[in-house]
């Protein structure tokens, strides 16, 4: 199922320390840039997705990427993560938001560790399905009973009021900096994971369950672990799409073919990568938003709109394709391979 | 070969290029009023929103090209593709909310439940009135505690309430409704699940027995469902289905053999689209729509002479003029700039902004005098929005299918809205509470 990864993403020594100018580079046009220039449609149509969508594609490759258990059902924990969260904040809003985010998490991480249970016996493609079970069973049972979107008539959750320590985040700066803050800390944790004995014998267990087992790593037990920590993430993902990004969700915000995009979104990015998530996140997000807006710039108007609309759908397609047969490790390794380029340049490898 | 591909790839971006450089690009300015369109014209629900949006272009250049705009003000509109998503939805409104080349919007239609509900509380923040005609919040019908939500003409509420007048009206009185049985067959989502609030109250206020059967997504298989009804053997069945699961549920029932002129299909199962598939069972058929098909409408007799036959029509297929979709399309252009004309009588005959066009929407005043004048009557029912009536309507009329053609076999059947509309205060008390919100008191000259 997964790609046997290159020596720098699963090295056997540590990286060398340097100080990282590319990435304080990035976090101060996101901290201080951002804030100063972005507007409201930079910041709420694609900023705050790309961010949530990068995280949970994030949640996905733990599972998917680094530990190889293929899952269809990443909607469906963001959707226990988001009724969860607003059940929280709904039912005990002396939590704070911090906290029934995490409480979010945590449930999404039970409910992720319950589907994980049939990973002890099958793999593959059976187990694919019963993530499909659960992608319809969670999505299901937020239309069924009403208690968990408040009794409401349309069947939506929306975020009661967003405060931090007195702070109101309901302004598009506010719920950006809050999904920043939490995806860096949920990305900063992921990397030392990856990086710890937990993060190595997920990998073993990705490359050869079997050798693993051998070698003494408790196999069910990480693969379970997996699920459930993937689950933390899309949970806490569900919850960010839910209130940071749409304000009013329901269980179909959250339906199969979220599922997909996040599944094509580590594909495409580049399974068992963190950084791919993000690369994997812009592609799928950001650039149908791109060729949108390019295809009005230069035709709005003067074709036909129905036929303008089909051909960014085509365009999109064949760029994927075109990635994928070019690179089909994803456009991190693309990347990867410039940088490396780069380096050598002006002389040829 | 990889060069020659390569030099085609460039060839074509050149050529693409080249061409987009030679038209000219419609230009928006300041003086005119800008209609953003959010339309879903690719994904699932493009062959009939193809429909809407024809009916809209055209009556908006009807406006322009005829009417030389609303009072003088030029209408410019552009697209903004929504695929029925929230997040496309969201990005369009994002796109559009401060108008276009100084043009400004004045109401927002979101076209698509996902989009609607995400934008519920962006357009209170950006004070952008969002006009969301047979679907959307039903409690925002509430404008104290909506004031940018318009659930305009008919919510899941009245149409539940319609129905059971309809039925009441076939029967020969509500007291005949007494042990009558009606069975509602609805789609397992949010959508369907609107109406069982509203008809278990008729239910105990007419005696009628409820019969509630859901349909799980996407309902291509409802032998169950109909084995049920065919047990219950219901007086009436209320379809609340759509897409795929309303000409299943027809063949379905003609099967079990039900028969199909007492199905009734509510708003989003009144399309030809939805009954076509089901071939020669579904002759016969009843649905409840605010828009009726038809192209004998005078509106239809200004268009075909002034855009169709000029040749200026948005239709791709000329045989859907005046098809449920496209009369659904006429109606919610009708609407809009019914809103902004209104507006403009108080704020001057200029471009108004979203605050300026809320305003417009809650003193809107459609009667039958109006409708003469805009060729509408028998297409759209009156309509008179206020501060904390944000429906206005309430009315729908029924239409059967013949097996090729919709014919109206009822004239306008109102809700009992003044019975409901406790339980919609409820629900936005209720929601309310939740967000912290105070709502506002009407005064009626806000």
């Amino acid at each position: 199922m997964s790609i046997p990864l290159a020596q720098h993403t699963a090295p056997l020594l540590l990286i060398q320390r340097r100080i990282p100018w590319a990435l304080i580079g990035l976090l101060a046009l996101a901290f201080i840039g951002v804030p100063l220039w972005g507007n409201d449609y930079w910041l709420n149509a694609i900023l705050i997705p790309f961010l949530v969508l990068s995280l949970a594609g994030l949640g996905l490759n733990l599972l998917t990427g680094y530990t190889g258990q293929t899952s269809v059902g990443a909607a469906g924990f963001m959707a226990v993560g988001a009724f969860a969260t607003y059940g929280f904040l709904l039912r005990l809003p002396e939590l704070g938001l911090p906290v029934a985010l995490l409480g979010g998490g945590v449930i999404s991480a039970l409910v992720g560790l319950l589907f994980g249970l049939p990973s002890s016996r099958i793999k593959g493609f059976y187990l694919m399905v019963t993530t499909l079970a659960a992608q319809f069973f969670l999505e299901w049972l937020f239309v069924k009973f009403p208690w968990f979107y408040n009794y409401g008539s349309s069947g939506t959750i929306s975020a009661p009021r967003l405060a931090l320590f007195g702070h109101d985040l309901n302004t598009p700066l506010g719920r950006y900096l809050l999904t920043l803050v939490t995806v860096l800390l949920l990305t900063w944790t992921a990397i030392n994971l990856v990086r710890s004995q937990v993060g190595r014998n997920w990998m073993a267990i990705r490359d050869m369950d079997t050798a693993a087992a051998v070698v003494g790593i408790p196999v069910v037990r990480y693969k379970r672990l997996a699920f459930a920590v993937s689950s933390f993430y899309l949970g806490i993902a569900g919850a960010l799409w839910a209130f940071a990004y749409l304000g009013t969700a329901s269980a179909s915000s959250f339906d199969i073919n979220r599922s997909f995009q996040i599944l094509f979104i580590i594909i495409i990015g580049g399974m068992g990568s963190i950084a791919g998530n993000f690369v994997g996140a812009a592609f799928i997000s950001l650039l149908p938003i791109f060729l949108s807006h390019a295809g009005q710039a230069l035709f709005g108007g003067s074709v036909d709109a129905g036929q303008l609309q089909n051909l960014q759908k085509i365009i999109f397609g064949v760029l994927i394709i075109v990635f994928l047969i070019k690179e089909p490790e994803g456009l991190i390794r693309l990347l990867h391979n410039l940088r490396d380029r780069v380096r050598q340049w002006p002389l040829r490898f | 070969m990889r060069a020659s591909l390569k030099r085609s790839l460039v060839g074509a971006a050149f050529a693409l290029a080249t061409l987009a450089g030679a038209v000219p690009r419609a230009m928006a300015s300041p003086d005119q009023q800008f209609i953003p369109l959010a339309t879903y014209r690719v994904g699932a629900y493009a062959s009939s929103g193809v429909q809407v949006w024809a009916g809209m272009i055209d009556y908006l250049r009807y406006i322009n090209e005829v009417e030389g705009g609303i009072n003088g003000v030029k209408l410019v509109w552009q697209e903004c593709e929504t695929e029925w998503t929230a997040e496309k939805g969201i990005e369009c409104y994002e796109r559009f909310k401060h108008g276009l080349d100084g043009a400004p919007v004045a109401v927002y239609q979101p076209n698509g439940a996902p989009a609607a509900y995400a934008l519920s509380e962006r357009a209170e923040v950006d004070k952008i009135p969002l006009i969301t005609l047979g679907y959307g919040r039903t409690e925002a019908t509430d404008g104290t505690v909506f004031p940018y939500n318009f659930p305009v003409m008919l919510t899941f509420y009245s149409e539940a309430s319609t129905l059971v007048n309809y039925i009441a009206q076939r029967e020969g009185g509500f007291d005949k409704l007494k042990g009558k049985k009606i069975a509602t067959v609805y789609h397992d989502s949010a959508y369907g699940r609107e109406t069982l609030g509203p008809l278990k109250l008729l239910a105990e206020k007419y005696g009628f027995e409820n019969i509630q059967i859901p349909v799980a997504d996407p309902g291509n298989e409802q032998s169950a469902q109909w084995r049920q009804v065919r047990q219950a053997n219901p007086d009436w069945v209320f379809l609340r289905t759509w897409g795929v699961s309303t000409p299943v549920a027809v063949k379905t029932a003609a099967r079990f053999g039900f028969p199909v002129d007492h199905i009734i299909g509510d708003i989003w199962a009144s399309s030809s689209e939805d009954v076509l598939p089901a071939g020669a069972a579904a002759k016969g058929y009843l649905a409840l729509t605010p828009y009726p098909a038809g192209a004998d409408f005078e509106i239809h007799k200004r268009l075909k002479q002034y855009i169709l036959d000029k040749g200026h029509s948005d239709l791709k297929d000329l045989k859907n003029f005046g098809s449920v979709y496209y009369n659904s399309g006429l109606v919610n252009a009708a609407v809009a700039v019914e809103a902004i004309r209104t507006g403009q009588a108080k704020f001057g005959k200029r471009p108004l902004n979203g605050e300026e066009g809320r305003w417009g929407l809650e003193h809107l005043n459609i009667d039958d005098a109006r409708l003469k004048d805009m060729g509408y009557l028998g297409l759209m029912q009156n309509l008179k929005l206020s501060c904390r009536d944000h429906e206005g309507g309430g009315s729908a009329r029924v239409q059967q299918w013949d097996g090729a053609n919709w014919t109206l076999i009822s004239e306008w059947i109102a809700a009992d809205r003044g019975l409901l509309r406790p339980l919609i205060d409820e629900k936005s008390a209720a929601f309310a509470k939740e967000k912290g919100l105070t709502p506002r008191t009407c005064t009626g000259d806000e």
